[in-house]
């Protein structure tokens, strides 16, 4: 078997939105020698079943379903002639000594077999929160379903889920099913949500929600599931502000179907076996800003690594990962030195959470990879000195992600080096269901400690110093 | 009078105010852009929307599709049941229309998935 053993430089586990942008992105910066792994049929993630508009406005400035976005990235990797497997499972990831790393994979038609790789992408995506999480009494009847199930059935396989809903959560896959039933002719009696705001985007309130008529109701929860063999209702009571409900303010809701918009957990079981440092905030790997995780030739991007709502910011990660895989698979590892990105008041977590304060230091060049040769060869390449971490955005700017724990008006943003303001931004308002990012401009070298982003409403405490 | 609206034409989703006078939409703000403003025009006069849907195909397997562009809000219904009478053929290429002015909103019916 040992000849047998397929090799790579570059091996990208999950053929979703992520791991296509990173794909071609690894193409592009040099790395031509790179595999795709995709567990379903076809490659395009979990964007083939999510069939609505509202993509690509950042990134191609056009109005795009998921399944038109997801074919503009499988086509980009088709031209760039990258090789990709799909139904094939990847089983575990060993990082061995040295640079090597061991993929083990299986489908349908090797087997169970192992492929060598200089570097590995983490492109897993997440799964969505079970609702056995959620702890509500009553049995447990038929027409229960996670929305992204509901969404698979009807969008993929034409099936029909229920004709009285009510959905249990506001995100905004929620929001975007109870539209999708109403037009299949369901009736959609309420959305109910424990927050006193929603998760989900305001627009999707408002084209979802408003256009139909259909009521959200917040500080809401679901308190008893009705029903024995089908589900026959629902009892809803409002929630105190510590999410216990109030007594007296129950009502029955009569409905045969709940649908639960509870959340979405990054995919980490493979990373976690594999050693790799997960942060319990994010629920993601540990990343510097190349994407890099605690496993040196190891990157993560898209929603394996935070819960992106948009996936325009996802395909910006995921090249972000891909050109950083390409360094490392064609340079190796690079020096680093790392401060840590915590997050401070009205934060709930920073992605990265570390920063190489040596990147781009030293008078070596800004420029970011731009062909093999120019890699592989050189004088650069030739001597022992330890190449440097590429650039990730113009001018070697990192932009840090974040999402803010509450709703905050006229925000000011600040990012803080001990008492040091190194970077600041005002937004007239954040909300939890809305990622923000922060850009910090190098050099980073004097940068003394650890890095804290926070959030505060303009005039109240401190004022700006 | 003025009413409040939520763009929708970006995930940023201003908060418009629009003004109305004489039938007619007299100011907007709050739009961070351009697009904010014509969005409450068309929005408070006659109402639009892009329709994402499936159809059937006659394979049996589900096609995403979509109209190519913005139709009246109160024709969407009406879509809906065009497009379950529709059952295309395979193959279907990305962009393929698949119904021309459909229910007379004006708009073409698109496949937005290639389907072998
Ligand atoms: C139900 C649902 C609906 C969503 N709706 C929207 C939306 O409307 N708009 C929006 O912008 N975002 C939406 N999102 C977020 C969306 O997931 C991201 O925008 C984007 O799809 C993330 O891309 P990704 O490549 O990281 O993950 P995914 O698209 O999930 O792709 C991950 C891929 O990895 C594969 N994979 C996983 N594990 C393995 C393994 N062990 N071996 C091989 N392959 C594996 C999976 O099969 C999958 O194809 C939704 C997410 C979910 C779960
Ligand atoms: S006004 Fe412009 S920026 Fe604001 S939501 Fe509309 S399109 Fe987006």
């Amino acid at each position: 078997m040992k000849n047998n053993v397929l090799k790579k430089d570059i091996v990208i586990v999950g053929g979703g939105p992520a791991g296509l942008a990173a794909a071609a992105a690894c193409y592009d910066a040099g790395a031509a020698d790179t595999l795709i792994l995709e567990r379903e049929d076809a490659l395009g993630g979990i964007l083939k079943q999510c069939i609505h508009n509202g993509f690509g406005l950042t990134r191609f400035r056009e109005n795009m379903t998921g399944p038109e976005y997801a074919a503009r990235f499988v086509s980009e990797v088709e031209k760039r002639g990258i090789a990709s497997l799909t139904g094939t499972t990847v089983l575990g990831i060993r990082a061995g000594r040295g640079s090597q790393k061991t993929i083990t994979a299986a489908n349908g038609r090797g087997g169970i077999f192992e492929i060598r790789a200089k570097a590995v992408i983490l492109a897993m995506g997440c799964r969505e929160r079970g609702k056995g999480a959620l702890n509500i009494p009553g049995s447990r009847p038929a027409g229960l379903y996670s929305a992204g199930t509901a969404q698979k059935y009807v969008n993929l396989y034409g099936e029909s889920v229920g004709k009285e809903i009510v959905i249990l959560g506001s995100g905004d896959i929620g929001l975007i099913m109870a539209r999708r039933m109403t037009l299949e002719g369901a009736r959609v009696r309420a959305v109910c949500e424990i927050m006193p705001y929603s998760s989900g985007l305001r627009r999707n309130i408002a084209q979802c929600l408003d256009d139909f008529g259909i009521p959200l109701y917040l500080s809401t929860t679901v308190t008893r599931i009705h029903g024995r063999e089908r589900v026959e209702g629902v009892t809803v009571a409002q929630v105190d502000g510590r999410k216990r409900p109030v007594a007296g303010t129950e009502r029955f809701i009569p409905c045969d179907t709940v649908l639960f918009s509870v959340g979405l957990i990054p995919e980490n079981e493979l990373a976690r076996k594999a050693g790799v440092e997960i942060d319990p905030r994010t629920r993601g790997a540990a990343v510097d800003e190349t994407r890099e995780t605690s496993l040196p030739g190891v990157f993560a991007c898209g929603n394996v690594l935070q819960v992106h709502d948009l996936v325009d910011f996802v395909s910006e990660e995921a090249e972000l990962a891909g050109r950083s895989a390409a360094a490392f698979a064609l340079n190796g590892a690079v020096k680093k030195r790392f401060v840590s990105v915590e997050n401070g008041a009205g934060v709930s977590y920073v992605v990265p959470q570390k920063l190489n304060i040596l990147r781009g230091s030293a008078g070596v060049s800004d420029a970011a990879p731009q062909s093999p040769n120019f890699l592989s060869g050189g004088a650069e390449g030739a001597s022992n000195a330890v190449p440097q971490s590429p650039v990730l955005l113009r001018g070697g700017e990192v932009k840090l992600y974040f999402r803010p724990d509450g709703v905050y008006r006229n925000a000011v943003i600040e990012v803080k080096d001990g008492e040091k303001t190194v970077a600041q931004k005002n937004r007239a308002a954040v909300a939890p269901g809305e990622m923000e990012t922060v850009t910090l401009k190098p050099p980073f070298t004097d940068i003394s400690g650890d890095l804290t982003v926070s959030i505060r409403e303009n005039g109240s405490r401190e004022t700006r110093s | 009078m003025a009413v409040n609206l939520i763009c929708i034409e970006c995930p940023r989703g201003c908060e418009l105010r629009v003004e109305i006078a004489d039938g007619g939409v007299s100011g907007v703000t709050g739009n961070f852009c351009p697009k904010g403003k014509l969005y409450a025009e068309t929005e408070c006069v006659r109402p639009t929307r892009v329709l994402t849907t499936t159809a059937r195909m006659a394979d049996g397997r589900m096609l995403p599709v979509k109209t190519a562009r913005p139709i009246a809000k109160d024709k969407l219904f009406s879509v809906m049941a065009a497009v379950n009478r529709l059952l295309p053929a395979p193959p279907v290429v990305i962009g393929q229309i698949l119904a021309e002015n459909i229910s007379g909103t004006g708009a073409n019916l698109v496949a937005a998935a290639a389907k072998n």
